[in-house]
C-alpha cells in the first residue's frame, strides 16, 4: 500500500495532480448542486 | 429523416428542453462514474510502469483527457454561440453559457497536471513554450467569455457579445493542437493522432480513452444541469411563459 502511494518516488506529483483534479471537480459539482437547489431546477 | 421525426424545433425551446436535459444529465452522470472507476483501475493497476518515466507518467490519465476536453468544449461552445447568433435561438446561448465554466476548469486541470508532470520530467513547472502558452491563452479566453457576459446586464447583448468573443477565440484551438508541430516545443508531440498508430502501450491507451470518455460524460452532465439552472433562473425575465405554477 505504501509502495503504491509512493508511486516510485513520484507520489507528490502524481497525487498532487489527481488530488487537485478531484477537489476541483467536487467543488464544481457542489456549487452546481447548491445552485440547483436554490433555483429548483 | 424528416424534421417531424426528430422534433428539432420542439426541443429548441428551453421549456421543452428542460426535462430532456435532466434525463441526459442523469444518464451521463452514471456513465461518468462507471467510466472513471474503470479508467482509474486500468490506469493504476493494469497499465505497466513506463520504461523511461517510471510511475510519474500516470498523470497522463487525467492530463491528456483534460487537455482534449479543454479544446473540445471551447469549439462546442463557439459552435453553439455561432448558432445562437445566426438563428437567434435562446437555447443555443444558454448551452454556450453553461459550457464555459467546465471548459475553464478542464483547461486549468490540464495546465496544473502538466505542470506537476513537467517538474520531474523536464526539470521545471513552467516554461513559455508554444503549447503551454497557447493553452494558457485558452484559459484566459474562457475567463474573458465568462467575465464579459457577467459584465453586461442586458441578457441578449451579453449573449451576443460573448458569442463574438467565443467565435474569434476559436482560432486559438488549432494553434494549441498544432503548436507541437509548428514550433520547436519542450512539450512532446501528440501521443494519439489521426495519421499514425498510437505511440504507447495498448493498456495505457485504454486507460486514457476510458478517462477521456468519463470526462466527456461528466462535462455533458454538468453542462445539462447548468442549462436547467439557467432556464429556471430566467423564467421570470423572459417570455418563456407557461412557467411552473407557484409552489
Amino acid at each position: 500500500m505504501s509502495e503504491f502511494l509512493a508511486m516510485g518516488g513520484y507520489g507528490f506529483y502524481v497525487w498532487g495532480a489527481y488530488g487537485v483534479t478531484f477537489i476541483l471537480l467536487t467543488i464544481e459539482v457542489a456549487l452546481l448542486m447548491k445552485r440547483k437547489r436554490e433555483t429548483k431546477a | 429523416m424528416t424534421t417531424d421525426s426528430i422534433k428539432w424545433f420542439w426541443y429548441a425551446s428551453p421549456q421543452t428542453f428542460f426535462p430532456l436535459a435532466g434525463t441526459i444529465a442523469r444518464v451521463c452522470a452514471v456513465l461518468a462514474a462507471i467510466l472513471t472507476v474503470a479508467g482509474l483501475y486500468v490506469g493504476f493497476f493494469v497499465a505497466p510502469t513506463d520504461a523511461q518515466q517510471g510511475e510519474v507518467y500516470r498523470v497522463i490519465f487525467i492530463h491528456v483527457p483534460a487537455a482534449w476536453m479543454s479544446m473540445f468544449i471551447y469549439v462546442v461552445m463557439a459552435v453553439w454561440a455561432a448558432v445562437g447568433l445566426a438563428f437567434n435561438t435562446r437555447l443555443s446561448f444558454l448551452i454556450a453559457r453553461a459550457l464555459a465554466p467546465t471548459g475553464a476548469l478542464f483547461t486549468f486541470i490540464a495546465l496544473w497536471t502538466g505542470s506537476l508532470w513537467g517538474r520531474p520530467t523536464w526539470g521545471t513547472y513552467w516554461v513559455w513554450d508554444a503549447r503551454l502558452t497557447s493553452e494558457l491563452i485558452l484559459l484566459f479566453l474562457y475567463f474573458g467569455f465568462i467575465a464579459l457576459q457577467a459584465a453586461i446586464d442586458e441578457r441578449r447583448r451579453a449573449d451576443r457579445a460573448g458569442a463574438v468573443l467565443a467565435i474569434v477565440g476559436v482560432v486559438n484551438v488549432p494553434i494549441i493542437y498544432y503548436s507541437v508541430k509548428w514550433w520547436n516545443t519542450l512539450h512532446q508531440g501528440a501521443s494519439v493522432s489521426f495519421s499514425k498508430a498510437p505511440s504507447m502501450a495498448a493498456t495505457m491507451l485504454t486507460g486514457m480513452l476510458l478517462m477521456a470518455l468519463a470526462f466527456w460524460m461528466y462535462s455533458i452532465a454538468v453542462a445539462m444541469i447548468r442549462v436547467r439552472c439557467e432556464i429556471a433562473e430566467n423564467q421570470g425575465q423572459t417570455t418563456f411563459s407557461e412557467a411552473q405554477p407557484p409552489a
